[in-house]
């Protein structure tokens, strides 16, 4: 039986983990590559790096980051943080990521996806959303990391993306990240009934029943975290072993 | 010892060299008739679509450099459904060293994400390949199309159905997950190979 991934999340800033941890015991706390072996020793699924860094260097480190964590990790990993070009993925894939996400920049040329899925699959190409529910009840895309507000509905833009080829869909609630009070079940929930690709949630996961609440009451696929984890607040081992003892399956 | 990777129009070379590289092992990436012919072991990854995989190799006689090997080799995902009669993705033709059939997974008629997308288990493990594997190991899968179970299924998954997760005939294996991104229990399978 296929199981719920639990995902942790990477800020990379400049080739460092950024928003800090409390990880006793590594060599260097700020770096992606310690931090992401050591999650994938304990369990974790999957890893997500999200590089947040601005400058024109971009590319080059984040090629050199992605070549370094695909030589030291045994577990699957997604780089996301301003990919917008077939260029900018084939650098990454060749350095050795398995999947790219794509966010603000897919959303302005939605064929970005189709070309990104036609030239390497869509197993590769995540679409990441960051959404928010707006007073009349709807969900909206976000763009531009939360700051721009789009007129596009959440459930809209990730059924024509799946249609264009994007192979996952990370949906981030607004509302809820940083909060610790419980992911997005409503919006996660309708869209892991409404389309054919797995959901990842994101945001609001700060106790081990939120990740019960988000697989069992929502479906979600996956679900990702990053604070919670990096500060010890919960472990990957002991929220597996409480996903299992509620019937969540989970790979131990 | 000599291991050659086969060198396609295929994705995710670059993480089985780095798998490889994690247990100790050099590899040389290849689409040499010859040195593909005289290696010890051979490594058939691939990530990708079945039908240009396939039109890649026969234009390059692979197909049937392929299929006359004689040492141990490792079809990897989509390396694996090549290596099978017929895949149902694009209508191809395959190699048609193990007989079965290589078909999609049919999302409509049951509500499953297609493709399968994360950690599932194997079990009924009867090979060398997963001496020291436990029974029920989880191993990482990504793939929208499936070889039933038939007569050279080492090992089995369930999705919405039970499906062969690793096939063998004589000298060939094929495992439908990735070994290269299975955290331990992939690296043991790798280790198993190269000591066949």
């Amino acid at each position: 039986m296929l199981t719920k991934r639990i995902i942790p999340c990477l800020d990379v800033k400049n080739g460092r983990t950024v928003k800090g941890t409390n990880f006793v015991g590594l060599r260097d706390a700020g770096d992606p590559v310690e931090l992401g072996a050591l999650y994938a020793q304990q369990g974790a699924d999957e890893l997500v790096f999200l590089d947040i860094t601005a400058t024109v260097e971009k590319r080059k480190t984040l090629s050199e980051l992605v070549s370094r964590v695909a030589h030291h990790i045994n577990i699957p990993f997604t780089v996301g943080g301003g990919i917008s070009s077939v260029q900018d993925v084939s650098a990454l894939l060749e350095s050795g990521a398995d999947k790219i996400s794509v966010n603000t920049s897919a959303f302005k040329r939605p064929q970005l996806i189709d070309e990104l899925a036609k030239e390497f699959g869509s197993q590769c190409v995540v679409l990441a959303i960051d959404a928010k529910k707006e007073d009349d009840g709807e969900w909206y895309v976000y763009l531009n990391g939360g700051r721009t507000k789009t007129d596009s509905k959440c459930v809209d833009w990730a059924k024509k993306a799946v249609e264009l080829g994007a192979g996952e869909i990370l949906l981030t609630s607004m509302d809820h990240d940083g909060t610790k009070q419980g992911f997005a079940l409503d919006i996660t929930r309708t869209l892991s009934a409404q389309l054919p690709v797995p959901v990842i949630a994101s945001g609001g996961g700060g106790s081990l029943q939120h990740f019960v609440d988000v697989f069992g009451l929502a479906h979600a696929d996956a679900a990702l975290a990053a604070s919670i984890f990096h500060f010890k607040e919960i472990g990957i081992e002991e929220l597996k072993r409480y996903l299992l003892v509620h019937q969540i399956h989970v790979r131990i | 010892m000599v291991l050659a990777i086969i060198k396609y129009n295929a994705g995710n070379i670059q993480s089985v060299l780095y798998a490889l590289e994690r247990i100790g092992v050099a590899a040389t990436v290849t689409d040499n008739q010859e040195q593909l012919k005289s290696a010890d072991k051979v490594i058939f990854p691939g990530v990708g679509e079945a039908g240009s995989a396939m039109r890649y190799l026969k234009e390059r006689n692979l197909d049937l450099v392929i299929k006359q090997l004689q040492q141990p080799v490792l079809g990897i995902c989509l390396g694996m459904q090549l290596m099978c009669r017929y895949s149902e993705e694009n209508n191809t033709d395959c190699l048609g060293i193990f007989n079965e059939k290589v078909q999609k997974f049919n999302s409509e008629e049951l509500g499953l994400k297609i493709p399968q997308i994360g950690w599932n288990s194997i079990y009924g493990l009867k090979s060398k390949l997963f001496e020291g594997i436990e029974e029920n190991s989880y191993c990482y899968f990504v793939h929208g199309y499936y070889a039933a179970p038939g007569e050279h299924t080492i090992a089995t998954t369930n999705y919405d159905r039970p499906y062969s997760s690793a096939l063998k005939k004589n000298n060939f294996y094929g495992v439908q997950f990735h070994p290269e991104k299975s955290a331990v229990v992939g690296e043991k399978i790798l280790k198993n190979f190269l000591e066949l």
